[in-house]
């Protein structure tokens, strides 16, 4: 396999068909190990937060339609922390729930609380933060698994066409929800725009690769970050201008840039709860 | 010779009865319809005692998944055939309701499910009540208690329904 160069021109298109073929190239198999991470930890923390608004979504249909929406996200998680284990890097179980906060990659916006409370103790979630935060990341996922199904590692691109297929009514779900809000005015207008604000401090990280970038793209694992950034942009944009409301003009990482262990004590105190039952009996089969 | 191989029959045989096996495999949350209907048997693969099945998820998160490879297990070593059975979902394909066979769309319906769209036209859907066979029904919920079915509503028999949700290749 060719590197590339410092300067990151195109090189041959190498595609890497196994995980025995990635160990090959160390410097390879750790690139990929770090971006699997990201894309596993992102999915694996936002099905979390969905899971929490399980009984407390505004209507009976919404809490079908997004626990059904959560499942097939932590679906994903569980089949690129498989990516992971065949590589080596160890059991899904173990990936998912005995990590600790710094060794996560995911995104910061996907690990903030949903509101005051917890789900069992006076919950007072935001449905706007909610609805913003699920409809970004769901664009940014769409545009992540379109771009990596080009990627040169085949497993990991066989994997983004199945998931970008399930994308397709999640995309539908929450783009509703937020034209819907947006456009209703009032209160709701008023938290939606209060939610973008805060999604926009911190979601600059979401589509950085962080301290593995230049390898990340370097190998063709993925597009540019930058390039995948603009297209997210101009998809909002056109959503923004439908619903008759200006771009944030900067996306920020107020709270760290989680692709390199930042993170906030909102991760800590989830991840505490989540893994609560693993860490009884890491032993037992689930 | 080992018992094993002693009454080894031929891979032909061996392959009718491996998928005979799969047809008694019925997914836990739609109790009428085979693995096979579904469309997730990919691939069998027979090497004298040992067989080797892989199959495609339908939805990622689907909780069944893990139980639907423990009865694959069980019924392909009840047939007593072979020493070694090892079932996998593979991730390289994609499952569309397209797979679902002409059978499993009887038996779908069989079970008060309405089989999936097969044209998307314009983005909508046209599905019969499963009871009634209207067609006069409107969509309730794309999202339904299971990660591949909606809610649905018939508007002639007045009785709620659930539908396949289609997935195709051009989402």
């Amino acid at each position: 396999m060719k590197r590339k160069s410092c300067h990151g021109e195109a090189v041959d298109a190498v595609q890497i068909k196994t995980p025995e073929a990635a160990a090959e190239n160390l410097n390879y198999k750790e690139a990929l190990i770090n971006l699997l991470f990201q894309l596993s930890d992102d999915d694996f923390i936002v099905a979390y937060r969905g899971s929490e608004w399980l009984g407390l979504a505004p209507h009976i249909e919404e809490d079908v339609a997004f626990a059904s929406i959560s499942q097939d996200t932590m679906g994903h998680a569980a089949m690129f922390y498989k990516l992971l284990e065949d590589l080596g890097v160890g059991p899904v179980d173990s990936l998912a729930h005995a990590r600790t906060a710094a060794e996560r990659k995911n995104a910061v916006l996907l690990e903030l609380v949903n509101g005051p409370g917890t789900y069992i103790k006076e919950p007072q979630y935001d449905w706007a933060f909610a609805v913003v935060r699920h409809y970004f990341y769901t664009i940014a996922k769409k545009i992540k698994m379109v771009a990596l199904m080009s990627s040169s590692y085949s497993p990991l691109a066989e994997a983004a066409a199945r998931v970008n297929i399930e994308l397709y009514y999640h995309h539908l779900h929450w783009k509703t929800w937020f034209s819907q809000l947006m456009s209703a005015g009032g209160e709701a207008r008023t938290r939606m725009e209060a939610a973008i604000k805060k999604a926009f401090d911190t979601a600059g990280d979401l589509f950085s690769y962080g301290n593995m970038a230049g390898d990340i793209t370097g190998f063709n694992l993925i597009d540019e970050s930058s390039a995948l950034q603009e297209k997210w942009l101009e998809q909002l944009k056109m959503v923004f201008d439908s619903v008759d409301f200006a771009l944030p003009e900067q996306l920020g990482i107020k709270m760290g840039n989680g692709r390199d262990g930042q993170h906030t004590k909102d991760l800590e105190e989830a991840l505490s709860v989540l893994s609560e039952v693993y860490r009884f009996d890491p032993a037992a089969a689930w | 010779m080992t018992a094993v191989e002693a009454k080894k029959v031929p891979d032909n045989l061996a392959r009718d009865l491996v998928l005979k096996a799969l047809y008694s495999v019925m997914d836990p949350e739609i109790p009428s319809v085979s693995i096979v209907d579904l469309g997730m048997l990919h691939d069998i693969s027979i090497d004298g005692s040992r067989v080797e099945i892989s199959l495609i998820p339908t939805f990622l998160g689907c909780p069944a998944l893990d139980i639907i490879k423990g009865n694959t297990e069980k019924a392909l070593m009840a047939l007593g055939e072979f020493t070694e059975v090892d079932v996998r979902f593979i991730y390289n394909q994609i499952w569309t309701t397209d797979r679902v066979t002409e059978e499993g769309r009887l038996r779908l319906k069989e079970f008060g499910i309405a089989p999936p769209p097969r044209e998307l036209k314009d983005g909508g859907w046209e599905v019969d009540c499963p009871f009634c066979g209207s067609p006069y029904t409107t969509l309730d919920n794309i999202f339904g208690p299971a990660a591949c079915r909606s809610i649905l509503y018939c508007r002639s028999c007045k009785n709620p329904f659930e539908a396949m949700k289609p997935v195709s290749n051009l989402m």
